[in-house]
């Protein structure tokens, strides 16, 4: 049987003979400083840009007008790992902006601040700003956009689950009043950008978008799968973020379709040869929430270390704007299958946020998790109230053991690596317990 | 006879244990950690070798277990593990009937569910905050100019408790010495401030399930008024061991001796881990 490092030596290439494996990342890390540079020379081409959210960008109908996405969370994660976000957020709270708001809404009030300069660039002031309301900081934030740059600011009221389970879908009454509300706020949208931009609405290429997204889509949700591999071929939280990355900056676009077709080629690659990700895979995790971004290696190594492997985040459904369901898009009804998609889509993206446990609890057995880490964040109420919750009832309906560990996605004050080792390697201890106890009664221990 | 060691290094103290094959402790010392970990670690070490009159050179000490934030400047150390899962351990050990774990040290309370062979099977801990540990009862030493060991015997003379509003550590001397200025007594105070400390416990004790028995460990337990006021809250009386200050140390040590009957041989210096 071939070495690991053999079949990645023997890994096909690409036309530019680039190997495959690892291809993704840089590619990844390629495009993405392509599209901050597009970002940056924007204004020179005098062209628009609209500040978008990952929960519902509606890049699909802003690119058919030739608006560039920019997504402040996305600028955010960047400040972070890139150890620069304290400057930005004590900007604001010098501001006025009080401790307790999102670390994300200061980071970017700093950035204004700066006339956007940002480590990847230089962030474009926004001609409009386009949101949904699955986080309710967006509505208040764009609010402050509007203030600074006197631009319009559009909400898309997307109807959410009633009550965990009761979710409507096509055919229903209900599900078809919702998305008639939603079609006629798209059509709201599509006027506001004729305004904005002088241009007429060209459903054309509202299509050729549609088109890149579902083939975006429909290989996101592949790759979701494809870490049931055994060992997992990506890192759902590092690796993860460059794909999120990809996913919202390139959403509709034919370079967002070759990536994620061409990503999907690499992970099958792996997976059916055998090739995780660069250490021992010991035992597989599920995330739930943010990502810690101000220490963002050292939490990832915290993990594995140990050789804890994440296979699955619910952060890869909620900030995809929930194209973990390969929603695809009918094109020969453009308008009515875009109501349709966000209204399925975005609703998704909050219930992963607000109703995960189910999906936790069905991805246990597929998936070999061994643990779950929960990881609340101090700026956001909204994606963590409810975790302590949603572990007790993932407790109750499984076995699998659960961490709960809590910090900020960009507020290094409130992060304590000290603390956070602490608790992680406790997390370990106690599966490393139960897989040797496992081991002793000679139960599988495939699942600590 | 082959002897295992704990060094359990804590903010604010270390401790170290030494067992014997029959896991009896047969010597134990507390020293203030300070500045220098490492030293205060092979310090305590040193002290609890002599108190068991154990030659090192002679017999030797197998295995020696690292625990505490300080675990990775135990340099002479064989090994790391958590303090979580040496208060388990040790509690479990010591009353076999445990299934749930308060420890309350100088910055940290840790409520631990464990099984019946100290598994830790759940755990959670204060959070960026010295509200509810040893730290506000040393705050409120402090602001009441007494010795920690007189606070517990001090506020058992009371049987009126004086609410305590802040949670915060820091302001904790200002609301005390207001409530003295206003002339309430002293012991009731300091019985409002047991409660208070005591009620942070309870939220993370609820947060694991509170499942008798319970064992309190920690330098805190060696308190008779947190622990009376804690039986109180619960409504049962908990496990408090002399050694309860040693807790963590304890099952460090045992963790040393589990390695030391698995055959393991032990690296005489571990890897400091910055």
């Amino acid at each position: 049987m071939s070495s690991t490092s053999q079949l990645i030596q023997d890994a096909p290439v690409d036309k530019r003979g680039t190997s495959i494996v690892g291809r993704g990342n840089k590619e990844g890390n390629r495009l993405f400083r392509e599209w901050y540079g597009e970002l940056t020379s924007a204004p020179e081409r005098k062209e628009h840009s609209a500040y978008v959210f990952v929960m519902g960008s509606l890049a699909e109908i802003l690119r058919s007008f030739d608006i560039h996405t920019i997504f402040p969370e996305i600028n955010g994660l960047q400040q972070a790992v890139r150890h620069v976000a304290d400057d930005y957020i004590g900007q604001a709270e010098d501001y006025g902006f009080s401790a307790d708001v999102c670390g994300y809404v200061k980071a970017d009030v700093g950035l204004q601040l700066r006339g956007g300069d940002h480590p990847m660039g230089k962030i474009p002031p926004p001609s409009l700003a386009v949101y949904t309301n699955a986080c309710n900081t967006y509505v208040k934030w764009a609010e402050i956009w509007e203030r600074m740059y006197h631009v319009p600011t559009f909400t898309l009221d997307i109807p959410g689950s009633r009550a965990a389970g009761r979710l409507t879908w096509p055919g229903h009454v209900d599900f078809e009043n919702d998305r008639k509300y939603v079609a006629g706020q798209i059509n709201e949208l599509i006027k506001l950008c004729e305004q904005v931009t002088g241009k007429r609405f060209d459903i054309d290429k509202l299509r050729e978008t549609m088109a890149h997204t579902n083939t975006m889509s429909r290989k996101w949700k592949r790759l979701i799968e494809l870490n049931k591999s055994t060992p997992a071929v990506y890192n759902a939280v590092t690796d993860g973020t460059v794909f999120l990355g990809m996913m919202n900056g390139y959403r509709g676009r034919p370079e967002g379709a070759k990536y994620f077709t061409d990503l999907v080629q690499e992970m099958e690659y792996k997976a059916a040869n055998g090739i995780g990700t660069p250490f021992d895979e010991k035992y597989r995790l599920a995330f739930v929430g943010v990502p810690c971004y101000p220490i963002f290696r050292r939490f990832s190594e915290m993990f594995t270390e140990w050789g804890g492997s994440f296979v699955g985040s619910s952060y890869l459904w909620f900030a995809s704007g929930g194209a973990n369901l390969g929603y695809e898009y009918d094109l020969d009804h453009p308008l009515e299958s875009l109501a349709e998609g966000l209204l399925i889509t975005v609703r998704d993206s909050m219930d992963s946020m607000f109703y995960s446990d189910k999906n936790l609890i069905d991805m246990i057995e597929p998936y070999g998790i061994d643990g779950v880490v929960y990881h609340p964040i101090k700026s956001c109420r909204t994606v963590s109230t409810g975790l302590a919750d949603n572990r007790r009832a993932v407790m109750e309906a499984t076995d699998v053991a659960t961490l709960f560990v809590e910090s900020d996605h960009m507020d290094k004050r409130v992060v304590s690596e000290a603390q956070l080792k602490n608790r992680v390697d406790a997390f370990f201890e106690g599966l490393a317990t139960r897989r040797q106890r496992l081991a002793s009664t000679g139960a599988p221990t495939g699942r600590a | 006879m082959t002897y295992a060691a704990g060094v359990d290094v804590g903010s604010t103290q270390t401790k170290a244990v030494i067992i014997d094959e029959d896991l009896q402790i047969v010597g134990r010392a507390l020293v203030s950690t300070g500045s220098n970990v490492t030293v205060a670690a092979e310090t305590a070490y040193e002290m609890a070798l002599r108190q068991g009159n154990i030659h090192e050179e002679e017999e030797g000490v197998g295995f020696i277990v690292g625990t505490g934030y300080g675990r990775y400047k135990v340099t002479f150390g064989d090994a790391q593990t958590t303090e979580i899962s040496c208060h388990g351990r040790g509690a479990v050990h010591m009353f076999p009937g445990t299934r749930t774990v308060v420890d309350m040290g100088g910055q940290d309370t840790k409520a631990i569910k464990v099984s019946p062979t100290g598994e830790i099977l759940d755990f959670f801990m204060n959070d960026k905050c010295a509200a509810g540990t040893g730290r506000f009862l040393g705050a409120a030493a402090m602001a009441l100019d007494l010795p920690l060991d007189q606070l517990g015997p001090t506020a058992l003379l009371s049987s009126r408790p004086v609410k305590i509003t802040t949670t915060c550590t820091v302001f904790a001397d200002g609301e005390i010495l207001s409530l003295i200025g206003k002339g309430k007594r002293v012991e009731d105070v300091l019985l409002g401030v047991h409660h208070s400390v005591v009620s942070r416990s309870i939220g993370l004790l609820s947060r694991v399930g509170i499942e008798r028995e319970v064992t309190f460990t920690g330098g805190v337990a060696c308190n008779v008024g947190m622990v009376s006021v804690l039986n109180q809250e619960l409504g049962f009386e908990v496990n408090v061991s002399e050694d309860s200050h040693y807790m963590g140390a304890v099952g460090a040590a045992l963790f040393a001796m589990d390695r030391i009957v698995a055959g393991r041989s032990p690296a005489r210096r571990s890897e400091v881990r910055v």
